[in-house]
């Protein structure tokens, strides 16, 4: 998968009209609509019902499901007001963030530069080094973390930013390198090498020539890495300390002591859902784009 | 100094953010600025650009990688050579097949599942008038975190005793819909091997997306001329479901396949949030890494079941990369 099938996205949206024409003989049966509707439906009411659970009065929560809430509907913000108030929710919304935004800005900076590397410079090597870092992208972080964990102990940094920020600049560099390498490559040679006879050294080919082009593709990576810092459990658990402990982990741990209170927990895991909606809804085509490109981490 | 390392305020949580940024932007800017000067023998400046990743790569991977196979290798104080002894316990223990026989489950039902489901939907919606919707609602799960869906859904899962005369309601809907149809409801997270299944279909619903999004755009590159040459020769339907669009996109299916079950092997949080870090027999080996590497004090152990996650992702790439490489020779 390179950046073909994003060409045959491109080529779609000229043929819209036509292919719209001819949908009729596609879609046809009943049955097969009942299916596809079937399929959304199931995909959604999960959410829904936990987002309508987290405006409901904590009482009606417990006494009744969601959906009787349609019946007599009685709505509040009390829930949210509750979880930022009696829980650490609102100190762990703000780490994520403090967690987040190095995490996603640093392994971009090393990757490009490494990418450049890869892409532009030719030296003895290069082959096998991409190679290496190519292959890298398939370990588990399982099988990292331990004799980690151990080194930040060593050092005494243990539980702070500094290791959060680290780890996940490391877990993140192999698929940044690749992504970008991919991305840089199809950056026509004669751009590049006009510079060069120009004059203009590494550098000002990479931030005038390379970065404006690239912009794209850095807000692809960008957004995957974000969601995956965000998102992120294993890493918190393993390096942040309780106090620098990002939301995910949190909640994680509320779903386990909350037990069945659900209207602070509902409240709290949309808490912890909303950032990285808005950033999915507002960035879609960019996500899209990088998934395109082979882009995914698991 | 400490506040560096201990921030406890909320602007000092900042300003230790801003002061990391700075730091290695300075960093960088000094290293761009020496390796760019004329005239330097060439590896310097290869060294300037590559060095900083190579060297975090082979700190932070490489390297405990390399550590962890040895440690597999010994004892818990991690000074004894045990041999295959921590395999050994693994593949013998009860407890332990348990995690395996689910490992496999997940990740034999998982990416199959998640991709017919993904592929299924997007040739249906594909080329409607409300393609677009309807793909946002079956992919918004990517976005959620793997702790956001595990609670979304063990809220769908919830049970309530019904009391002595059976008529308490149920607020979780699945219950809810078996009490509709005259069932009893059931603690399904409690129940194995039910709630490993139940565990499975959180993440084909966080799944289906992916594959659905990628086998779309793979989909709308069929070359109109096939699909016109099939319907002329009568293909309809299943049929061209069956002979025109699954062969085409055939490539396609297969990175989503693979794709899918590396990010399966390597799942831990929905074990953790939703089965109490795996109660009840749902363990599987991801999370029963943590458990034996930061509950249990096995480290052992947890590096054993590490390497085994590893060698099992192994083939996997191996097999989506010879795929990779037929396909481009075929073009």
């Amino acid at each position: 998968m390179s950046l073909d099938s994003s060409v045959g996205v491109q080529r779609k949206l000229t043929r819209k009209e036509q292919r719209q024409a001819d949908s009729k003989t596609r879609l046809s049966s009943p049955a097969a609509s009942a299916f596809a509707v079937l399929i959304a439906v199931v995909w959604t009411i999960p959410t829904a019902g936990l987002l309508i659970t987290s405006f409901r009065p904590s009482g009606d929560v417990r006494k009744s499901g969601w959906w009787t809430a349609f019946a007599n509907p009685s709505f509040t913000l009390d829930n949210y007001v509750d979880v930022f108030g009696t829980s650490n929710v609102a100190n762990s919304f703000f780490n994520s963030f403090i967690i987040t935004i190095p995490a996603v800005l640093i392994p971009i900076m090393l990757a490009l530069l490494a990418a450049y590397a890869f892409a532009w410079i030719d030296f003895k090597g290069r082959s096998f080094l991409f190679a290496f870092v190519f292959a890298l992208q398939i370990v588990p972080i399982q099988v990292t973390l331990i004799p980690l964990l151990s080194q930040y102990v060593q050092w005494g940094l243990d539980g702070t930013y500094w290791t959060v920020w680290l780890s996940h600049t490391i877990f993140g560099l192999p698929l940044a390198i690749f992504l970008l390498h991919n991305f840089m490559k199809e950056i026509p040679r004669s751009l590049i090498e006009a510079a060069r006879v120009d004059g203009a050294g590494h550098v000002r080919v990479f931030f005038q020539v390379l970065m404006p082009l690239l912009v794209p593709a850095i807000a692809s990576f960008a957004i995957f890495q974000f969601l995956w810092v965000w998102n992120d459990l294993l890493v918190a658990l393993v390096f942040a300390g309780p106090e620098y402990s990002p939301i995910t982990r949190v909640i994680a741990t509320l779903a386990g002591s909350f037990g069945s209170r659900w209207y602070l927990l509902a409240a709290g895991a949309f808490v912890s859902m909303v950032v990285p909606m808005v950033v999915f809804f507002s960035l879609q085509r960019y996500f899209v784009r990088g998934m395109l490109a082979g882009g995914v981490k698991g | 100094m400490m506040w560096l390392l201990k921030p406890e305020t909320l602007p000092e949580k900042l300003a230790v953010m801003v002061v990391a940024i700075l730091l290695f932007a300075v960093v960088m800017g000094l290293v761009l600025a020496v390796v760019d000067r004329p005239r330097l023998p060439k590896w310097v400046p290869v060294a300037g650009y590559l060095g900083p990743a190579l060297l975090l790569i082979t700190f932070g991977l490489l390297w405990p990688g390399m550590l962890t196979i040895r440690n597999s290798f010994y004892d818990h104080t991690g000074n004894t050579f045990v041999g295959w002894d921590n395999f050994a316990v693994i593949f013998t223990d009860e407890a332990f097949l348990i995690v395996i026989r689910n490992t496999l489950l997940w990740v034999a039902l998982v990416p199959t599942l998640a991709t017919a489901l993904g592929l299924v939907y997007a040739v249906l919606v594909d080329r409607t008038r409300v393609e677009k919707f309807a793909k946002t609602l079956i992919f918004l799960p990517m976005a959620i975190s793997m702790v956001g869906a595990s609670i979304i859904w063990k809220f769908v899962y919830e049970y309530r005793d019904p009391g002595v005369r059976g008529d308490l309601p149920q607020i979780g809907l699945l219950n809810q819909i078996v009490v509709w149809m005259g069932g009893e409801p059931q603690q399904w997270l409690l129940i194995p091997p039910a709630n490993t299944f139940m565990l499975i279909i959180v993440m084909i619903w966080i799944q289906a997306g992916f594959a659905m999004t990628v086998l779309s755009a793979a989909i709308k590159a069929i070359p109109d001329e096939t699909i016109e040459a099939a319907k002329v020769d009568g293909a309809m339907g299943l049929r061209l479901f069956f002979f025109i669009t699954v062969p085409s996109v055939r490539p396609a299916i297969i990175v989503v396949l693979t794709t899918i079950a590396m990010g399966t092997l390597k799942a831990f949080d929905i074990v953790y949030t939703m089965a109490a870090g795996g109660n009840f027999d749902t363990s599987i080996i991801a999370n029963e890494f943590y458990t034996q590497s930061f509950n249990q004090n096995q480290q052992n152990i947890g590096a054993a079941l590490a390497v085994l996650l590893f060698v099992m992702v192994v083939p996997i790439v191996v097999y989506n990369v010879r795929q990779m490489r037929i396909s481009e020779g075929e073009r």
